[in-house]
């Protein structure tokens, strides 16, 4: 297919990257060097240094860690359970349904039901704790985002255990290894880029939540994507919303080393 | 296969039950009389009602649906030219700059798409609203797009492409009666992940919509900032069911097209 007419073809979508890949990435290193008043500076990355946006920064991480930790604990042996269903395609299915329900309104869900009058306290009444404000914590927020990306981790996972030979499970088995040593030491490995794009498909998003923090957790918590909507649109300051859109990205690339699939090693023997 | 154990049986009930539970207590209690998600007291359907008599409502899903079918049409154009362009390249360096650049917008949190799209909007002077929103929606779907088409279109033999032209088939001829009927499922896949897409976008519609156009995550968001109305509930549940549907007409879609290829090879 080496014809001019499937070369001409690329145009748009030459003209695609130029204009939505190429250039918001160098207008945002751009708009990064910029002061409220246009000029050229390099203090929004000095101000990104200093110790209120670290910390930020910090607690931003933390929780992009535990969200992706609980989301995998629960993920892993979930997608694990379904490879083992008779129907398996068909179940993970609907587990894929739910993610596909405007986002919106799975979080508005949780505001009715951690509410103080919610279904949680009511549960809890039952057995005589006292009804207390469940929204608006770590806890929420951290609950909420997990349920959120249990659907987007389950699949990759799904479909690397899916890929995996059963019969080096039984070879583990025959030559002694007790379910413990076979789960380490055969499945885990041969599943581990699963897990890899699992985490990479939740550990950004992660750290990049901002309608969670802004309607759960009611501006508890301030990660990097809620810092960056607060510049952009709350205070209009586009040169610090940038540095940090900036810094954001570095994390992500960085991220993608870590994660990264290795062509010649994958989970296929 | 050895059958699951009990508890690992539960284990599964009990994901299953977390997933759908927030789901059904939307639903559930949209049909409440009463004003809150806490107390069930009778059952009406006057909260579908205020959903279908509140004009301005409509809009916004008219809004919705039409951004959505509109850039995923778009997007579907430009991706699958872009995944028969980009096969078409036999550099390989250069056909994995473009696949890299190609990669970018789907592994870019959100909000960094949302604020660089409103600074590039606001450099080139575009008004934020109906044409910014689905410009930005066209952006972000036309990567799932090729990433849809290309697995279909490396699977095919070239030596279709070579058995038409040896037939005196013209370019166009080679695109629209070998290459197209060969990759229409995967360019079916890429047209109906584009429109799920943008019916999901929150964030960088939240950017990039000025004030006056809002789509429903917009809407649904600042409707749950002011605190909770049943409407709400009413919109879950409609956005229930069509989603069921489409699920269901993509099921049925891709599975006529399966047996149809099947059909042919036999």
């Amino acid at each position: 297919m080496t014809n001019k007419a499937s070369k001409g073809s690329l145009f748009p979508y030459i003209i695609w990257i130029a204009l939505f890949v190429i250039a918001p990435i160098l207008l945002v290193l751009y708009y990064s060097l910029l002061d409220l008043n246009g000029q050229f500076t390099i203090a929004n990355y000095v101000k990104f240094f200093s110790p209120a946006y670290l910390s930020m920064t910090l607690t931003s991480f933390w929780y992009a860690f535990l969200i992706t930790l609980f989301t995998l604990i629960i993920a892993y042996p979930t997608a694990y359970l379904l490879t083992k269903t008779k129907h398996k395609h068909l179940w993970l299915v609907f587990i894929i349904i739910p993610s596909w329900i405007n986002l919106l309104l799975k979080t508005y869900a949780f505001i009715g039901i951690f509410g103080l009058y919610g279904p949680i306290n009511a549960f809890a009444e039952v057995f005589g704790i006292e009804p207390t404000q469940i929204l608006f914590t770590d806890f929420s927020f951290i609950f909420v985002a997990v349920y959120i990306f249990i659907p987007f981790m389950i699949i990759p996972i799904f479909n690397a255990l899916d890929k995996l030979n059963p019969t080096l499970v039984y070879a583990a088995r025959d030559l002694g290894a007790n379910r413990i040593t076979t789960f380490r030491r055969v499945i885990f490995p041969l599943t581990i880029e699963g897990v890899k794009s699992g985490i990479q498909v939740t550990f950004i998003p992660a750290l990049s939540l901002f309608m969670i923090t802004r309607l759960i957790a009611g501006n508890q918590v301030i990660t990097l994507g809620t810092a960056i909507e607060q510049q952009f649109l709350v205070a209009q300051n586009w040169g610090m919303g940038s540095t940090i859109a900036v810094f954001l990205i570095l994390f992500m690339v960085i991220i993608m080393l870590f994660t990264g699939q290795k062509k010649s090693k994958g989970g296929r023997v | 296969m050895k059958k699951l154990s009990a508890g690992a049986k539960i284990y599964l009930v009990i994901v299953f039950l977390v997933l759908y539970a927030p789901i059904f207590y939307l639903i559930f209690y949209s049909f409440n009389s009463g004003e809150t998600m806490n107390s069930f007291e009778s059952f009406t359907w006057e909260h579908y009602q205020a959903v279908f008599e509140d004009s301005r409502l409509l809009v916004i899903l008219i809004n919705t649906v039409i951004i959505a079918l509109l850039s995923g049409l778009i997007a579907t154009i430009i991706g699958t030219l872009g995944a028969i362009g980009i096969v078409s390249v036999k550099n390989k360096k250069m056909r994995n700059t473009l696949l890299s650049f190609n990669n970018v917008l789907i592994v870019s949190p959100d909000v960094v798409i949302g604020a660089s799209f409103l600074i590039l909007f606001t450099m080139i002077g575009v008004k934020l609203g109906f044409t910014s929103v689905l410009v930005s929606h066209i952006a972000f779907s036309v990567p799932i797009v090729v990433l849809m088409v290309l697995p279909k279109l490396l699977e095919m033999n070239t030596n279709l492409i070579d058995a038409a032209q040896d037939l005196g088939a013209s370019r166009r001829d080679v695109l629209t009666r070998v290459i197209l009927p060969y990759i229409k499922p995967g360019i079916f896949a890429g047209f109906f992940m584009a429109i799920t897409y943008s019916l999901d976008d929150f964030a960088v519609t939240f950017f990039v919509t000025g004030n006056g156009f809002s789509t429903l995550s917009v809407e649904i968001y600042s409707m749950a900032r002011a605190g909770i109305t049943l409407t709400v509930n009413a919109i879950s549940g409609i956005v229930f069911i069509v989603t069921i549907l489409i699920v269901i007409g993509y099921y049925f879609v891709t599975n006529r097209s399966k047996t149809r290829h099947a059909e042919v090879r036999q």
